[in-house]
């Protein structure tokens, strides 16, 4: 088993723990696993990206045009970080305007959660239901109480049902 | 065996974290600098695993730290001073010295690089620093290596007595990966300092012998069977070629040939140890190889020192001798090299979004005031999330921690001395302050400087995560300890103009800046100093404790884009549609140092 995941957003929309509970998922079930991440000044509200390999490889960066599946939270992020996908790759993207890729508006839906960082979970569910991810919807959710706050974890598993619930 | 449970999915710099703990290490001092900052962090979340005392300490500079450290090897202990690349500069003194003297109890030195760079002012390379300092440094190729290399890098400190750098990189520093914990040693040492002046002390006339020596400990590490570069044989498909990389670029380099289908066709070596490189390797790879590639970050080390007549690296263009080896630049490089058909050109994308101040951030308030109060102004400014200034028109010069005051001084007496000056405005963090700004202060005064140093005070080192500093009286891990407060150490360096004020008070702050100008120009005037004082926005404590309203924008607004523009909060978006500004709710904190900014009143609160 071999996936390539990026993860791209902007400071402060969730993505380093989205990218971690993906991460999580894969050393849960013990595949290896290798991820980088932006931090630094970056994650002042500029364009983070993250990237996830699970399976057999040696380092965490992701080539141009080998990703195998994407997640948008910052839709303008596209013409950034698309290349990094094969043609073929799925995309997953928060947006509420119609366009290419599965889409599910996930920042409006975590809103009416209380909270709009939520989008990331929103977005993990909408994935794991359209069979995008290596994971199943429980394994999700054993890392998502993993590595959820405690006063979280009610929250953030709502975000991955709601997620979870959208077609 | 391994227990599974014990299998963590650990960040680079959390695997090094508990690769010290579990070396025995007790004595860690860091001052945090992306990307070396959550090293230090995970030695003191994880304290409780140590089975022996653990002194951890955030120091104020990368100087102290290192000599910190150093004095606790003395005593026969493990020790470690953490930095970011940049911050080997600042202790470069004590680190180039400690090379002769050598050490007692093993000590390392971590310094993570920054190739890119991604958030440095510089992509200097540690190993290159490490061949002028004669210290023997470690190259990790992923956080998991770079967690098994500190016990052993530990052993060899001890076995020789010398201080050992490991140079993890950004890509090793904020990766995560599968990584085992494993138990802690127990090493069982009391402090015992044997004197030995010849030594601690030593005058020039002890100092041949101790480089004498250095020399001889030096060309026998590069021959440590365990620290010899690693051989992958090929297939013998490429006779007479090998591939040489280092750290995270032979990481890449394996992916790279698996998904070639190149995997153990032409000999590969990884080099651990790139400074000071083994003999024997570079006498094979002269003897048995016409062609070499080369690939390490960022300069050109290994190369230089095998000096090899077939190499292709960074000296003849072969590989770029800047920025980051990405996987696409390693497939363009390794293709040429072996004469594969070359990759297409990656299309440049763009960057995307900017970072910018957080939402309520009280600098992005003070630097307002600054640029609006003294819009002919030089703005010197410094290292931190301030930096961000620059998106404000408010930061006219970056260079390394604590320069901005001396480089307010330096202008000064530029201009000064043809007559009129502008008005100088420097703005540096409260942790920056301690770090370097102190003896700069003082110089300043005593050279009659007259500018305006703001420093702003939000009670973190922010940029980093929110690390403490000195004034709040709070230590490594939230333990309580005495605070030196910042206002005495402005007086006592001879300022005679010194002001506090809350930057979101923005009549009050501006009008201060006014008086701090009229103070300078005065017969008596010098060095001005105003404290911005406002917690860290990030931290939920500041939040918490301030007063939130719901800012609306009403329909006085003309689409001038002063808010989004010149203020320049992202809570502040423009319609372009309707040619308005508007405000992302999701973002407002609703701290409403925005109001006074629009120039027609558009911008008030919600009266509840």
């Amino acid at each position: 088993m071999k996936q390539q995941i990026i993860v791209s957003g902007i400071g402060g929309q969730g993505v380093l723990f989205l990218t971690r509970v993906i991460a999580q998922v894969a050393v849960n079930r013990g595949l290896a696993v290798l991820t980088s991440e932006t931090h630094g000044m970056a994650q002042r509200g500029g364009t983070v990206l993250s990237t996830i390999k699970v399976g057999s490889f040696a380092g965490p960066l992701i080539r141009t045009a080998q990703g195998d599946l994407g997640f948008f939270l910052w839709e303008a992020n596209l013409p950034v970080h698309r290349g990094l996908l094969k043609p073929e790759g799925r995309l997953l993207i928060s947006s509420d305007q119609a366009g290419e890729g599965a889409r599910i508006n996930a920042t409006a839906m975590a809103r009416a959660l209380g909270n709009p960082v939520l989008a990331n979970l929103v977005l993990l569910g909408f994935a794991v239901k359209q069979g995008a991810l290596f994971c199943r919807a429980r394994e999700c959710e054993a890392a998502i109480r993993q590595l959820a706050p405690e006063k979280f974890v009610v929250q953030n598993l709502q975000a991955f049902e709601q997620g979870m619930a959208e077609t | 065996m391994t227990e599974p449970d014990l299998i963590k999915l650990l960040m680079g710099n959390e695997a090094m974290g508990q690769g010290l703990i579990e070396a025995g290490c007790q004595v860690a001092a860091a001052y945090p600098g992306t990307p070396s900052t959550e090293i230090l962090q995970a030695v003191i979340d994880s304290r409780q695993r140590a089975l022996e005392p653990l002194h951890v300490e955030w120091s104020v500079n990368e100087k102290i730290a290192f000599e910190v450290a150093l004095a606790a090897s003395y005593t026969g202990k493990r020790s470690v001073a953490v930095m970011k690349q940049v911050g080997l500069n600042v202790a470069a003194d004590p680190f180039m010295r400690t090379a002769y003297l050598g050490v007692q109890g093993g000590m390392l030195t971590i310094v993570a690089d920054d190739p890119g760079p991604h958030s440095s002012q510089n992509e200097q390379d540690t190993r290159l620093f490490c061949l002028q300092a004669r210290v023997p440094v470690l190259d990790p190729a992923s956080p998991l290596e770079a967690k098994e290399m500190i016990a052993a890098a530990f052993a060899l400190s001890e076995k020789y007595e010398r201080n050992i750098v490991l140079r993890p990189t950004t890509r090793i520093c904020h990766s995560r990966q599968n990584v085992a914990l494993l138990p802690p040693l127990k090493l069982d040492r009391r402090a015992n300092f044997k004197k030995d002046p010849t030594r601690w002390a030593a005058t020039p006339a002890f100092l041949p012998a101790l480089h004498r020596k250095l020399n001889a400990n030096l060309a026998q590490i590069a021959r440590e069977a365990d620290w010899q570069p690693r051989l992958t044989p090929g297939n013998q498909s490429h006779p007479r070629t090998a591939l040489v990389a280092a750290g995270i670029v032979f990481s890449h380099l394996v992916d790279l040939l698996a998904e070639l289908d190149l995997s153990g066709q032409v000999d590969l070596y990884q080099v651990l140890m790139p400074y000071p490189l083994s003999p024997s390797f570079m006498e094979t790879l002269r003897r048995d190889y016409d062609r070499v590639l080369v690939l390490e970050e960022t300069y050109p080390v290994i190369e230089l020192q095998l000096a090899h007549p077939g190499s292709v690296g960074k000296q003849g263009g072969g590989v770029p001798p800047e920025g980051e080896l990405t996987p696409d630049v390693i497939h363009r490089v390794l293709t040429a090299f072996l004469g594969l058909e070359s990759p297409a050109a990656v299309a440049t994308e763009g960057r995307g979004q900017r970072p910018s101040l957080c939402p309520g951030c009280p600098h992005r308030a003070a630097f307002y005031a600054i640029k609006k109060t003294f819009p002919q102004g030089i703005f010197p400014s410094d290292i931190g999330c301030y930096t961000l200034g620059m998106n404000l028109g408010a930061v006219n010069t970056v260079h390394c921690m604590g320069a901005c005051i001396s480089q307010g001084a330096g202008f000064y007496q530029a201009y000064a001395q043809d007559g009129e000056f502008p008005t100088i405005v420097v703005t540096i963090g409260d942790s920056t302050f301690f770090h370097a700004g102190i003896p700069a202060l003082i110089n300043a005064v005593i050279q009659q400087t007259r500018m305006i140093v703001v420093i702003l005070d939000n009670a973190t080192a922010a940029m980093t995560g929110g690390q403490p500093v000195p004034h709040m009286g709070v230590a490594a891990g939230g333990k309580a300890t005495k605070g030196v407060a910042i206002e005495p150490l402005v007086k006592a360096c001879g300022v005679a103009f010194l002001e506090t004020c809350d930057p979101y008070d923005h009549e009050r702050f501006e009008t201060l800046l006014k008086n701090a100008d009229t103070y300078l120009r005065s017969d008596k005037g010098g060095v001005a100093v105003l404290i911005s004082r406002h917690g860290c926005i990030m931290d939920p404590r500041v939040r918490k404790n301030q007063a939130a309203t719901i800012v609306r924008i009403n329909d006085k607004c003309i689409g001038c884009r002063k808010c989004t523009n010149a203020f320049e909060c992202p809570a502040l978006i423009f319609d372009e549609e309707g040619r308005v500004a508007q405000v992302d709710r999701d973002r407002c904190i609703g701290c409403g140092t925005c109001i006074p900014v629009c120039p027609v009143d558009a911008i008030g609160r919600e009266e509840p």
